[in-house]
């Protein structure tokens, strides 16, 4: 069938009829059952192909051709043979399905005659269905007509009985009221008279009612007056309150005004509080007045130092345990907390459940209550907290002994802790915050305190130890000591009554550290755990490094340097009021710092404090190297001072002798023996606090190096007899090969951290000093010998402590030689004879 | 004696003795001199007279004697170039005295020795003495100093503890006294230098003693103000500002040069620690006075750039001529800030302590400096900063 369709279609139809027929194909064939399934598949490549002689484009012409040019002629006959057995198996299927066909469409004809009847005899019946419904609904009419009159008169009758309770009700009103007011169920006569105003309102011109209106008027002023009067007197219950409250405002009482006379009320009460904390303001302050005073001297004598007594700090008398009647802080802040901030919270409690919390109903909803009444409360908080806060700053600003922190904190914390209840019963308040703020403004100020607490410590320790220093004693000058060969013996000293130096720094830096300790021990309660206020942020981050770090111990190191500097400035130029040995002892603290003390502090800080750093903060080696110039700077004075002490010496035995007329000389004079001594103690001085130092190698008979008077070459060009102007170069050249020997000397040059460096520096600046003395006076040939006698007795000495002896060696040269060169007579002393005289010294 | 160095490097003259005394010749502005005089206790002293020629880079030397005694200062008549003073050590009798003497240069001596080097050894000539400044009286003689800008008839002594105002006859063959005043106090007071102002229609006079600085007015010969504790230690040299007249400055054994304004004295205007020992010299430049030379014990002579408290803070000032070429030529240096103080240059060419510098009073760009050993060096402001003041 397929194949028919398929060839009839292509070949006369145009390609939409085609396609129309095509659709109808897919119907029967849907109807049939006749479906894809099979086919489907085969279909799908529905081919194109003009020879498939199942694809609907087959041409039969082509087909047949197509045959004929490719198959054999038994290819065809088979072809035609098959062919002809497919035609027949269709034919005999196409009688099939018209015989089916037939046999449907008996069956359907059927059917339909049998629905025809079935339908007449439902129409029957729907007829008497009709009939029925109409004669119930004529029945109804006629019943609901007799009834109608009788129902009318019972609506009238009851309408009647309702308005003749209502009117008897309100008769009855001022009675009832009155017995409410005598039974003081105020609640009832409210809710009585709420019920009937509108109607008294109503027909308040009908005399009657009016009287009725009047009556009840009056009756409801009373009681509201009596309401009043419970609300005022206030002793009454809370819950009374509340009832009392919420009927006044029924009573149009205006809410505004209740709200003040509330607080006005309640602020009395809390006024006195304040009162009562101010008088305590005002009690005389204890006698230790608000000095700073370091209550300390307890700490110090416990600290393990070694040997003699330390104990820097003078007595301070403990602020205390001084007798006074006024209450400490915690005690102040308790009674604040204890009577005003839990009376300010009883009143904002009482005050919410009457105006704010109350659930709103009626006409009242409409008035905003609530917020008109937390406006109100707002500014009643703020002005007082506004008072109380100023007191407490107040009180705390009178917490100026540094001594023990713990009662300030204990009562920071107590007072920040009682107003969280006051951020609790009143969420958006800014009191709590305010109240913080004051904490970290005490903080702050506490810190200011600690640092200049610390400062002055500082500075009285110093004060202490100069004190120390200039007390007599035999150890550390060594101005007992001999001038003979034992000369460094004598190192030993420190033995007697007052300390020596080593033990005067140990202490001097165990008690600052000591101070140090403490004063973190005490700004850490701050940070402590159970302390409410810690967790804030300014308490984990700013504080601990902006405020501990950098305010306090930043601050202080840094002020030590300062200081330390200072000493060098001022007493440089104006006479030297700083002793040498306070010089030497900070220079050496100033070292130490550098070396360890300033990280070890910083460490303890930073571990105590688990600083945060945020803000950048001064780096540990800044301090460092602003200690070690520190150290290096009062060194280098130090060695400015000494070296300027034994100059002076000097200076003053060459101005003031007359050289041309002096006896020969028998003895080294007072002066270089002085200079010896002097520079031995300072030796030993030094050696008490820096290493030694190195040193370059000494010849074996150091002491015994000879002075000639004309071994330099120098001299001995200018000592040539000859007027003639030698060439310049001759001389230029003299003094370069001697330059290229020794290295020019710096006099005042900074000197290295070690005791050799030390001394060399002193003894170069005494030397240069005696030269250019000598070079500016005349000698006879005795002054010229005394000086050889001196030289050679400062050469016997003072080449041990310098790092080259060359150095020494060099000057005295100079000196002997520029004296020589100055001397009216030169005739030198013999060398025996001076080595006999300082030998005899 | 002839040293040929390369330009702008440094130029170096030797004597065979020890020397302290420098002076430029005041009144000759066109060759540039200097006299050095000499310390021998053994020979005959002498006066070097140092004419550097600029254009070849030569140094010409004459001798003069002054066997009088050791020079311990020179000064040179601000009106005749032939005169000067000087004082100087005499030995009698094993007692040792500073005295002073206004002298005269023979007039020959320019023609003299230089034009033939090697004829040197042919007997220099002496100066010719025109009178002592008689002073037995009053010890030993620190300096004298000429009346500057003057006539050459005025002059001061220091001796020991005492200032002497003396007037020279016309001839300068006889100074007289003219007034006198005492520096009384404790102890044994003992004037180390002082310098006579230039500013004030030189009435004013500066000295130094110990570690003080003191004014004196010249008319009443009182002091009108005190500098106490100046110098940590003895104050060794001072000089005027030539441009400003209430500057000063100062230097001292406290290693120390210090900038004071007289009108208030409490704290120095400005302090310069350069030096590792004693400077002995300073002295401001004669036109740009941000110019300053310091000669130090330690063998260094320093050039500071003093431009913060010159008379020039904003550099140089435009010319009138400058001025109207524009506008904005002028707002320019109006904006100028003020120029940093620094350090020009140290120069080492000493081996011995440098106790004299002295600017040229010819070319204000040129300076010598003096060591013990008898080393005059002559430098030059090095040309970059040179250009800088003057463009």
């Amino acid at each position: 069938m397929d194949t028919d369709l398929g060839v009839s279609a292509s070949s006369a139809l145009p390609e939409s009829e085609v396609a129309r027929k095509r659709r109808v194909h897919g119907m029967l064939k849907l109807y049939y059952g006749i479906n894809d399934e099979g086919k489907a598949a085969a279909e799908e490549p529905e081919s194109q192909d003009p020879c498939d002689i199942n694809g609907p484009h087959f041409d039969p012409e082509l087909y047949l051709n197509k045959l004929r040019k490719e198959c054999s002629l038994t290819e065809l006959m088979d072809q035609e043979s098959c062919m002809v057995k497919q035609i027949r198996s269709l034919d005999s299927d196409m009688q099939t399905l018209v015989y089916e066909n037939y046999n449907k469409f008996i069956s359907a004809t059927d059917t339909i005659r049998k629905m025809k009847n079935d339908f007449k005899k439902m129409e029957d019946e729907m007829d008497c269905l009709s009939a029925n419904m109409a004669a119930i609904t004529e029945f109804s009419a006629r019943i609901s007509g007799t009834l109608q009159d009788q129902h009318t008169q019972i609506t009238k009758l009851s309408g009647v009985h309702t308005l003749l309770r209502k009117l008897q009700f309100l008769f009855e009103l001022p009675a009832r009221l009155n017995k409410c007011l005598e039974l003081q169920a105020y609640a009832q006569a409210v809710s009585s008279h709420r019920r009937a105003r509108s109607v008294l309102q109503q027909y308040s011109h009908m005399p009657s009612f009016r009287g009725i209106q009047d009556d009840c008027h009056a009756i409801m002023e009373q009681l509201a007056q009596q309401l009043r009067q419970k609300f005022r007197d206030g002793g009454s219950s809370a819950k009374d309150l509340s009832e009392c409250v919420e009927l006044l405002l029924q009573l149009d009482e205006p809410a505004e005004e209740l709200c003040d006379k509330f607080l006005s009320h309640a602020q009395s009460r809390l006024d006195a509080d304040l009162q009562g904390l101010e008088a305590e303001l005002c009690k005389p302050a204890p006698a230790s007045g608000p000095s700073m005073v370091l209550d300390l001297s307890s700490k110090l004598s416990a600290t393990p130092v070694v040997g003699s007594p330390t104990d820097f700090v003078s007595p301070t008398s403990n602020p205390f345990l001084s007798p006074t009647s006024k209450m400490d802080i915690l005690e102040f802040i308790d009674r604040g907390c204890n009577e005003f901030v839990s009376n300010l919270c009883l009143v904002i409690a009482s005050y919410q459940e009457l105006f704010i919390n109350r659930p709103q109903e009626g006409d009242l909803a409409s008035k905003n209550i609530p917020q008109m009444a937390s406006g109100k409360l707002h500014t009643f908080v703020n002005s007082l907290a506004a008072r109380y806060f100023s007191l407490v700053e107040r009180r705390i600003q009178e917490e100026k002994g540094v001594g023990d922190n713990s009662l300030l904190v204990r009562a920071l914390d107590r007072f920040h802790r009682r107003l969280q209840a006051i951020s609790k019963l009143l969420p958006g308040s800014a009191v709590p915050s305010q109240g913080t703020e004051i904490v970290v403004q005490a903080a702050r100020e506490r810190i200011k305190q600690y640092l200049s607490a610390l400062q002055s410590f500082y500075l009285d320790s110093l004060t202490d130890v100069r004190q120390a220093l200039a007390a007599p004693r035999l150890s550390l000058g060594g101005s007992a000591v001999p001038a003979s060969g034992t000369l460094l013996g004598s190192s030993t000293g420190g033995k007697d009554a007052t300390p020596s130096l080593p033990e005067l720094l140990s202490s001097l830096s165990a008690s600052i550290l000591n101070q140090i300790k403490s004063v973190l021990a005490s700004v850490h309660l701050f940070t402590a755990k159970d302390i409410t206020f810690s967790n804030k942020p300014y308490f984990k981050g700013e504080f601990c490094s902006q405020g501990v770090r950098e305010g306090l111990v930043v601050s202080f190191i840094k002020f030590i340097c300062q200081s330390s500097r200072q000493f060098c400035e001022s007493a440089g130029d104006r006479g030297g009021s700083t002793p040498p040995a306070l010089l030497l002892l900070l220079s050496r603290l100033c070292l130490d710092y550098e070396t360890s003390t300033i990280s070890y502090i910083l460490t303890l800080t930073d571990e105590q404090f688990l600083v945060q750093h945020h803000i950048p903060v001064t780096p540990v080696t800044a301090l460092c190297s602003e200690a070690r110039e520190a150290a290096q700077k009062l060194l280098n004075h130090y060695v400015k001072v000494q070296g300027l002490i034994i100059s002076q010496m000097l200076r003053k035995s060459v101005e003031t002798r007359d050289w041309v007329n002096t006896i020969e000389p028998r003895n080294v004079r007072a002066v270089m023996k002085r200079v010896v001594e002097d520079t031995t103690s300072i030796d030993v001085q030094v050696g008490l606090l820096y290493e030694e130092g190195v040193r370059k190698a000494h010849s074996s008979d150091s002491s015994k190096r000879t002075f000639s008077v004309y071994s330099s070459s120098r001299q001995q060009v200018r000592y040539a007899p000859s007027y003639t102007p030698s060439a310049p170069m001759d001389t230029n050249l003299l003094s370069n090969i001697h330059k290229l020997f020794s290295e020019r000397i710096d006099i005042f040059s900074p000197v290295e951290f070690n005791k050799v460096s030390v001394l060399t520096g002193i003894i170069k600046i005494s030397l240069k000093t005696f030269l250019e003395c000598v070079r500016l006076r005349t000698f006879g040939r005795y002054g010229l010998q005394q000086i050889q006698v001196d030289c050679h007795y400062l050469q016997m000495y003072l080449w041990r402590f310098v790092s080259d002896e060359n150095l020494v060696h060099f000057l005295l040269d100079e000196i002997v030689g520029s004296a020589a060169h100055r001397c009216l007579d030169p005739a030198p002393m013999e060398q025996s004879v001076i080595e006999v005289i300082c030998e005899r010294g | 004696i002839l040293t040929k160095m390369e330009d702008d490097a440094p130029v170096i003259y030797g004597l065979e003795f020890q020397a302290r005394a420098l002076t430029a010749q005041t009144a000759e502005t066109d060759a540039i001199r200097f006299l050095v005089g000499t310390q021998s206790l053994k020979f005959d002293n002498q006066i070097h007279i140092i004419d550097f020629d600029d254009e070849n880079n030569i140094i010409n030397k004459s001798v003069l004697l002054h066997p009088a005694g050791e020079i311990w200062h020179m000064g040179t008549s601000p009106a005749d170039k032939s005169v000067l003073t000087t004082c100087y050590n005499t030995t009698s009798d094993s007692r040792v005295a500073t005295l002073a003497a206004v002298w005269r240069m023979p007039k020959e001596w320019e023609s003299g020795s230089h034009e033939s080097p090697d004829d040197s050894s042919n007997n220099p000539q002496a100066l010719e003495l025109l009178c002592h400044l008689d002073n037995t009286a009053q010890g030993n003689m620190a300096c004298v100093l000429w009346e500057p800008l003057g006539d050459g008839k005025r002059l001061v002594s220091l001796a020991d503890n005492h200032v002497t105002l003396w007037d020279l006859e016309a001839s300068s063959t006889k100074a007289t006294v003219s007034s006198s005043a005492t520096l009384e106090g404790k102890g044994q007071l003992k004037f180390t230098s002082g310098k006579w102002s230039p500013h004030h229609n030189c009435t004013q006079l500066a000295t130094a003693n110990d570690t003080a600085i003191r004014g004196w007015d010249l008319r009443s010969m009182s002091q009108i103000y005190c500098i106490e504790n100046a110098h940590g230690q003895l104050a060794r040299d001072l000089d005027f500002n030539p441009n400003k007249q209430y500057y000063l400055a100062s230097c001292g054994d406290d290693c120390k040069v210090k900038f004071w304004d007289v009108r208030s004295i409490g704290e120095p205007v400005k302090t310069l620690e350069e030096h590792s020992h004693w400077v002995w010299s300073v002295r401001y430049n004669h036109s740009h006075d941000q110019l300053v030379l310091t000669g130090s014990s330690d063998s260094r002579v320093i050039l500071s750039n003093m431009v913060s408290i010159s008379s020039e803070p904003f550099g140089h000032l435009a010319d009138e001529d400058d001025l109207s070429d524009g506008e904005e030529n002028h707002q320019e240096e109006k904006s100028k800030e003020p120029l940093q103080d620094s350090i020009i240059a140290t120069y080492e060419e000493h081996e011995d302590s440098v106790y004299a510098v002295e600017w040229s009073c010819a070319d204000p760009w040129l300076f010598a400096s003096l060591s013990y050993d008898g080393r005059l060096v002559i430098n030059r402001v090095p040309r970059a900063l040179k250009y800088r003041i003057l463009l």
